[in-house]
């Protein structure tokens, strides 16, 4: 027994769990990356050249980089908003909603409304927030007043914003539509709404050199600090704070939660309402940052593919970065590669889902990979397997 | 004695889980007509061993021999073949379906051979073969009655036909008497004793001290996967056996002094409550519990003690009556307030409220105190607090846990009630402690701990609630003891000179008449 631990061997506790936590992610993704090298190879084409074209295009020089940052920022908010749901035991399918929500609502504040800059685009992503958050908190609330299934009732909001937003945007009357276009879109919002570029020539750290992104200037925009800034505050949020500690518990064991005296209910919906506000601000985000204006058939995907993103990340803001930097990566390199080599794009969604389906079932990459005890309880493999040998009535 | 009088032998058996050796040389025999007990604490082994005879393992090392016939044995139908039979503590019988289905099930036998698989199942045969074996054996049952509707100590026994049915010569009887009430024990003891007369053998595992002594032929007390000894009843004593069992001596009573009650501290008058189905199980209960003292409720369990610890504690409506703490009425309180007011709840489940199994040792011990100052501070939480708070605990309760960022779900079930104990004692404020089931599934040691404790609350002036199903855990602890009955309680009395019988009788139904009442 040890009851008093030095500070130095917790830190060593907590990186050897670190460790085992980011390895089966990692044993996931190069597992679809072999699997994929199959695919590319039956198809006759060269993986290798395959997996470089996609690495240039994702990596090979600045504007690729800038390209792969602006496509993994919708990844790490959609992704963060899943953390929250996940960690509350919430299965959010419907972020991919919450975020439109987001992105509907902030152009509406962007071209309707007449406001000082900054102020313009700090109300537009509050916004986007607001509405994300309450769009989301509807499920969250059937679910503690009936105990509607969260997953069912979030695939229906889905639906129904959906067919909101194509009413609101139609060109035969719609709303929002924008009158000087014959097809289903808004009016652009003003500039004084516009999520501005990072201007790399005015910035000037002491400690890095960022002169080689100099050519990327006028491709990143502010959203993508905003994520990471988002980022630490989702930590903060589930590891720091009260109600993070109350999300935990309803998410493990809303029973316990409720004898450790967690109002259940109350916190159910503020966990799908902090979910759908995260969404919300990815959405307004796309919207501020590079179209500026709403239409049909943009951005879609960002909610579902996400859930991967939020698995691989194993549920971590840290990780959820990591993850949506992957996904980034290869939906920005898949087009130089399919240019370079005819590898078809699709390829990466192929790797996509065998990522989710290797990091959900974790199982088969422990079998292949003969790694025996969970890395959550691979403190303690003795009592983990007293446990398991059955020893328990 | 002659090898063919043996029913099972197990030499040198040896089994090995990645770093743990679960059985270590163990030998074991056990002759025709014999009832052997095997003792031992929560991971002494006993499980291990007979998923071993029961064909769930195969032994790294050993051998094991049936009837004179060293065996291999792969899987359980390989074990049945041989004519072991199992009962285990949680009955595996399907509610919805009657006694003869429940036999015949996985064994079905149809009226024809022809499309055997669609062929209507031959109840009748079934039916009668059971009636046979009940007759035989002195096992009552009703062949056509659902499981569902049939009493604990009942389904027991049609666990029990299924094994014969199977052609079990040899029986293993997993903690058997975990659910019953002392009479419902006393009966199977005589069945027990009417198959070892008919040349049955069987190996009865417990850890209660008293039941061995009662009825077994031999015992053979496991510790730490080893064989540490073995005795004859008429030989022994409880004393001796738990000093085996434990590896230390231990004490068996708790010592405690006379309770001092002070002002009354929980009343509860004619509380109604409804269990998640809708069903009133809690009909009518009034008591009260002072300061510095016990009040034990004993009752077999499913009387609607559950609902109405949950009814106290805030985690169920109470559909009528009143309960007052401290003079406040919280009938309709939220758990958070309840306990606020100085109430502490070790509840009877650990894993489904005491504990939040991944959460860390340090989390859970703040599980109910986390908003609070000094763990949190505003809307952030204190992890140094949370951290020195675990280092006190853990030592001063002696939860053994590798460290307290350790997952509760690591623990052993005797460190995690530990863990529980442990938070729910070191509330400063704590008037109240109510305790359901604090021992049950513990080794030996820990329950000697645990029941410290309470009575040193007890002896702080904390009231104290306990509910058990333990009869010997009321009678060591209480100053009071509660009778409780299908939703009511049918008699109170004093702990001091309490007849064992009697409370036995009480919990079983029996005797419910105004006589015992005023005895309060």
């Amino acid at each position: 027994m040890t009851t008093s631990v030095s500070p130095l061997s917790r830190l060593g506790h907590n990186l050897r769990q670190t460790l085992g936590n980011i390895l089966i992610p990692i044993l996931a993704i190069l597992t679809s990356l072999v699997v994929v090298a199959g695919v590319i190879a039956l198809s006759g084409a060269n993986p290798l050249e395959g997996f470089m074209g996609l690495w240039d295009g994702a990596f090979g020089d600045g504007d690729a980089v800038a390209n792969t940052i602006i496509k993994t920022t919708p990844y790490i908010f959609a992704g963060l908003a899943l953390t929250i749901a996940f960690r509350g035991g919430m299965f959010n399918i419907g972020v991919e909603g919450q975020f439109f929500v987001g992105s509907i609502i902030a152009t509406l504040i962007g071209y309707a409304l007449r406001l000082p800059p900054v102020i313009h685009l700090i109300v537009a992503i509050l916004g986007g927030a607001i509405g994300g958050g309450l769009w989301g908190a509807i499920p969250g609330w059937l679910k503690a007043r009936t105990g509607a299934n969260e997953v069912i009732t979030t695939i229906m909001t889905n639906y129904i914003i959906l067919r909101i937003i194509n009413w609101l945007i139609s060109p035969n009357g719609g709303p929002m539509r924008n009158p000087a276009r014959p097809l289903p879109q808004t009016p652009e919002v003003y500039p004084t709404a516009y999520l501005p570029w990072i201007d790399f020539s005015k910035i000037n750290f002491p400690w890095v050199n960022l002169s080689w992104l100099a050519s990327a200037t006028g491709s990143l925009h502010w959203g993508s600090i905003l994520a990471l800034i988002m980022a630490v505050i989702v930590f903060v949020l589930l590891w720091r704070t009260i109600l993070g500690f109350e999300i935990r518990t309803v998410g493990i064991s809303p029973t316990a939660a409720r004898y450790a005296g967690v109002n259940v209910e109350r916190t159910m919906v503020t966990t799908m309402a902090l979910s759908g506000a995260m969404a919300g601000i990815g959405g307004a985000v796309q919207v501020l940052a590079l179209t500026h204006y709403f239409s049909t058939g943009f951005n879609v995907g960002y909610g579902f593919d996400s859930i991967a993103v939020a698995m691989l990340g194993g549920l971590h803001p840290a990780g959820v970065v990591l993850a949506a930097v992957l996904f980034g990566a290869m939906d920005a390199g898949a087009t130089i590669m399919q240019m370079r080599t005819g590898v078809p794009i699709d390829i990466v969604t192929i790797i996509q889902g065998l990522v989710l389906m290797f990091v959900a079932a974790d199982l088969i990459v422990r079998q292949i990979y003969r790694i025996r005890v969970k890395p959550a309880d691979g403190t303690t493999p003795v009592s983990a397997t007293v446990q398991t040998a059955g020893e328990s009535g | 004695m002659a090898e063919q009088q043996l029913a099972l032998r197990v030499e040198d058996v040896t089994k090995r889980f990645p770093g743990v050796l679960a059985n270590n040389d163990i030998n074991f025999d056990l002759e025709k007509g014999e009832i052997h007990a095997l003792l031992g604490e929560n991971g002494a082994g006993k499980t291990t061993l007979m998923n071993i005879i029961y064909g769930l393992y195969k032994p790294d090392d050993g051998k094991i021999t049936i009837n004179g016939e060293e065996v291999v044995l792969h899987d359980p139908n390989d074990a049945i073949r041989r004519g072991i039979g199992m009962v285990h503590q949680h009955f595996m019988l399907v509610p919805v379906m009657t006694v003869t289905e429940n036999v015949m099930l996985g064994n079905e036998k149809t009226t024809t051979n022809f499309l055997h698989m669609l062929a209507p199942l031959d109840r009748k045969r079934i039916a009668r073969e059971i009636t046979q074996l009940a007759d035989q054996h002195n096992l009552k049952v009703d062949p056509s009655a659902y499981v569902r509707d049939l009493p604990v100590g009942t389904q027991q026994r049609v666990e029990i036909i299924k094994a014969l049915h199977r052609g079990a010569e040899i029986l293993i009887l997993d903690e058997p008497t975990a659910v019953l009430t002392p009479q419902e024990a006393d009966e199977l003891f005589d069945i027990m004793r009417s198959l070892t007369q008919k040349g049955k053998s069987i190996i009865f595992i417990t850890h209660k001290l008293k039941e061995v002594l009662a009825i077994a032929d031999r015992i053979t007390v496991l510790r730490g996967g080893q064989v540490v000894g073995s005795a004859i009843p008429s030989e022994t004593s409880e004393h001796e056996l738990a000093s085996m069992m434990v590896g230390r001596d231990v004490l068996l009573e708790v010592e405690k002094s006379e309770a001092m009650p002070g002002d009354v501290v929980l009343d509860v008058t004619d509380l109604i409550a409804e269990d998640d189905l809708g069903h009133q199980v809690v009909r009518g209960v009034s008591f009260e519990v002072r300061a510095g003292e016990i009040l034990g409720v004993a009752g077999v369990q499913g009387n609607g003690q559950r609902e109405m610890v949950e009814a106290l504690t805030g985690l169920r409506r109470a559909v009528g009556g009143h309960i007052t703490l401290l003079g406040e009425n919280i009938t309709r309180s939220q758990p958070r307030h309840i306990t606020d007011i100085g109430s502490a709840h070790v509840p009877e489940d650990r894993h489904k409220h005491g504990l939040v199994l991944p959460f860390t040792v340090a989390d859970n011990l703040v599980l109910n105190a986390y908003h609070v100052e000094p763990f949190s501070k505003q809307f952030f939480v204190n992890r140094a607090a949370i951290d020195a708070n675990a280092d006190r605990l853990v030592q001063e309760f002696d939860v053994r846990t590798p460290s307290i960022e350790t997952p509760a779900s690591s623990l052993s079930g005797g460190n995690q009630q530990k863990t529980i104990v442990a938070r729910e004692l070191s509330h400063a404020t704590v008037k109240l402690l109510i305790v359901n089931q604090p021992t049950r599934g513990l080794d030996v040691g820990s329950i000697e701990f645990i029941h410290k404790r309470i009575v040193q609350a007890r002896d702080n002036g904390v009231a104290v609630l306990l509910i058990s199903a333990e009869l010997d855990e009321i009678m060591g602890l209480a100053d009071r003891i509660a009778v409780m009955y299908s939703g009511r309680i049918v008699a109170t009395v004093p702990a001091e000179g309490a007849d064992r019988n009697r409370l036995g009788l009480l919990m079983a139904g029996a005797e419910v008449s105004s006589e015992i009442n005023t005895l309060m």
